[in-house]
């Protein structure tokens, strides 16, 4: 502990780690100076840092990686903190077809990637996962950036990433516990368990949410903070124990909360997301050598790009379905390409049960195309396209 | 004739309202759950997309709903709220002087002198919904009350002198 080390180590420690935040602030402020996703500036961090990096942490690595713990929880809670219940039900009616497309359309290039590199059956399902979702914190910020909240086409594109929030309640409770099992045939009689206690949970949450709601409920920001905090932590601690993972209980604590918690908790909870989430990419990108990165760089490249027209196709498709014309589908489209967070936290559980070794700097490379080419192609795709358009139809009479 | 407003819900986000207005350009207001408003006016070229996205704060909509005119409505919705078939809803202060203050509402006997209910007490930033009978006012409170006109004239004279 800090507390009981020598005053000399408690300033090594303090300097260090002061020097790590402080490298993260300017990687976020360049991304910002961008209008990029910090993301990938954080794991390019990471990856300069730490193994076969250029310097590597000394005493501050245990603290990195216990605030990447902590971070993984965190993303999780204000995922499920991100949608109320009813939003959920509301969602599940109109937005099933379109969900399903986008489950089948983008989770299979990664499935028949992982298929094709040989990999072991527990890590294809985390590839299918890693190509499947998409980063709704950096779509979020895309569409507020560019002033589309407002736009007619999205609410299918919200209505696709609340189907992904959705299938991340089934989805990562069947990784945790395929991947305690040791091999996918073994791990498929905990899946069934696994499952059955997600539901219960989730019907539990639904059902009795507002009980934990009220109980944590308070007019101090500080009270309700904590409260909510601690809370998580000891849920998702309990969910690591029984082999669930910490990310589902964390996940199943923001389902649980709901009305004016829920509000509050994702305002108050946010600032502390962001510090410990980069705490978490800088963490991932530690682990991989960038020498690792070189083999790899074709099958990312590959995945990115059919990956990314699929998640066009699936936002075209969608927006198309709710009467949206062409220059909006197009919108909706490129709006879905990004990867990120979830992306990572998805690898991230193959990388620490120690399956597939090249799992990490697959979905890394992965999440850096991507999270990188997703606003870019969200911002001016659709502008370029609709002016070619324009230029090849003929000039309207009287203008 | 008022146009026909569209709400749609957005999740995570808030709540879309729009409308066509008698000229055909579609207008809209994007209320977040955050409380920060935007002013939303549709392209028509393509009419999916915003030609203009006015981000409002709550001052800001405060300012733009009175420019249009919208708090005279508000105003009347109010009065029409406050006279439902003869009854009358009002907001009465506790005043010290009044012998209602620091006595609950069954020793007072509001009700058996006036025939008004007080169905809320707004104390602070807090509002008790339904007090019951053991509940003691007290100085500075208001007390929502509902009942004929009459019977409110005399509830308010009861607050302000006892």
């Amino acid at each position: 502990m800090i507390f009981a080390a020598a005053p000399a180590e408690v300033a090594l420690v303090l300097t260090e780690l002061g020097l790590v935040v402080l490298g993260l602030g300017l990687l976020a402020r360049l991304a910002d100076r961008l209008s990029l996703s910090p993301i990938p500036f954080y794991l390019v961090g990471g990856l300069l840092v730490g193994r076969g990096g250029l310097v590597t942490l000394d005493v501050s690595e245990t603290i990195v990686a216990v605030g990447s713990e902590i971070g993984v929880v965190l993303l999780l809670l204000t995922l499920g903190l991100e949608y109320s219940s009813e939003e959920l039900g509301e969602n599940l009616r109109v937005g099933l077809p379109a969900g399903v497309l986008d489950v089948v359309a983008n989770a299979a290039p990664g499935v028949l990637a992982g298929l094709a590199l040989g990999w072991d059956g527990r890590a294809v399902v985390l590839l299918g996962g890693v190509t499947y979702i998409s980063s709704s914190g950096v779509i979020s910020k895309v569409l507020a950036d560019l002033d589309r909240l407002g736009n007619r086409e999205t609410p299918s594109v919200l209505s696709i990433l609340v189907m992904e929030d959705l299938a991340m309640a089934v989805y990562l409770p069947v990784v945790a516990a395929l991947l305690t099992g040791g091999s996918l045939l073994a791990g498929l009689p905990s899946v069934g368990i696994a499952l059955a206690t997600v539901a219960l949970v989730l019907f539990a949450a639904l059902r009795h949410g507002g009980v934990l709601s009220r109980a944590l409920l308070s007019h101090s920001d500080e009270a309700l903070l904590l409260g909510v905090l601690g809370t998580t932590l000891v849920v998702a601690g309990i969910a690591a124990q029984l082999q669930v993972s910490a990310a589902v209980g964390a996940f199943l604590v923001g389902i649980a909360l709901g009305g004016a918690v829920q509000e509050r908790a994702s305002l108050l909870v946010g600032p502390l997301r962001d510090l410990f989430a980069a705490a978490f990419f800088l963490f991932f990108g530690l682990q991989i050598d960038p020498a690792e990165l070189v083999p790899v760089a074709g099958v990312a490249v590959a995945l990115a790009l059919v990956t990314a027209g699929t998640k066009v196709f699936t936002g075209w498709w969608a927006a198309k379905r709710m009467g949206i014309a062409r220059p909006g589908r197009l919108r909706a489209g490129t709006a879905l390409i990004a990867r990120g967070e979830f992306s990572i936290v998805i690898a991230g559980l193959g990388v620490s049960a120690g399956i597939e070794p090249a799992l990490g700097a697959v979905a890394a490379a992965y999440v850096l195309l991507l999270a990188i080419a997703g606003p870019v192609a969200a911002r001016y795709v659709p502008a370029l396209v609709t002016e070619r358009a324009e230029h090849s139809r003929p000039a309207p009479a009287g203008h | 004739m008022m146009a026909e407003v569209e709400e749609t819900q957005l999740p995570g986000v808030g709540v879309r309202y729009d409308f066509v207005t008698k000229e055909g350009d579609r207008v809209g207001v994007l209320a977040h759950r955050t409380g920060r408003r935007e002013l939303l006016v549709y392209d028509s070229v393509d009419p999916d997309a915003c030609r203009d996205v006015v981000r409002l704060d709550a001052d800001d909509t405060q300012t733009l709903a009175e420019l249009l005119g919208t708090s005279h409505v508000s105003e009347r919705l109010a009065d029409l709220q406050q006279h439902i078939e003869g009854l009358t809803i009002d907001w009465l202060p506790v005043s010290a002087t009044s012998a209602c203050a620091g006595r609950t509402l069954r020793e007072s006997a509001l009700r058996t002198e006036t025939g008004v209910s007080i169905v809320a007490v707004v104390r602070g930033d807090e509002t008790i919904p339904a007090p019951g009978g053991d509940f003691t006012l007290a100085q500075g409170d208001t007390a929502v009350a509902v009942g004929t006109p009459e019977g409110i004239k005399e509830l308010f004279r009861l607050l302000q002198q006892g």
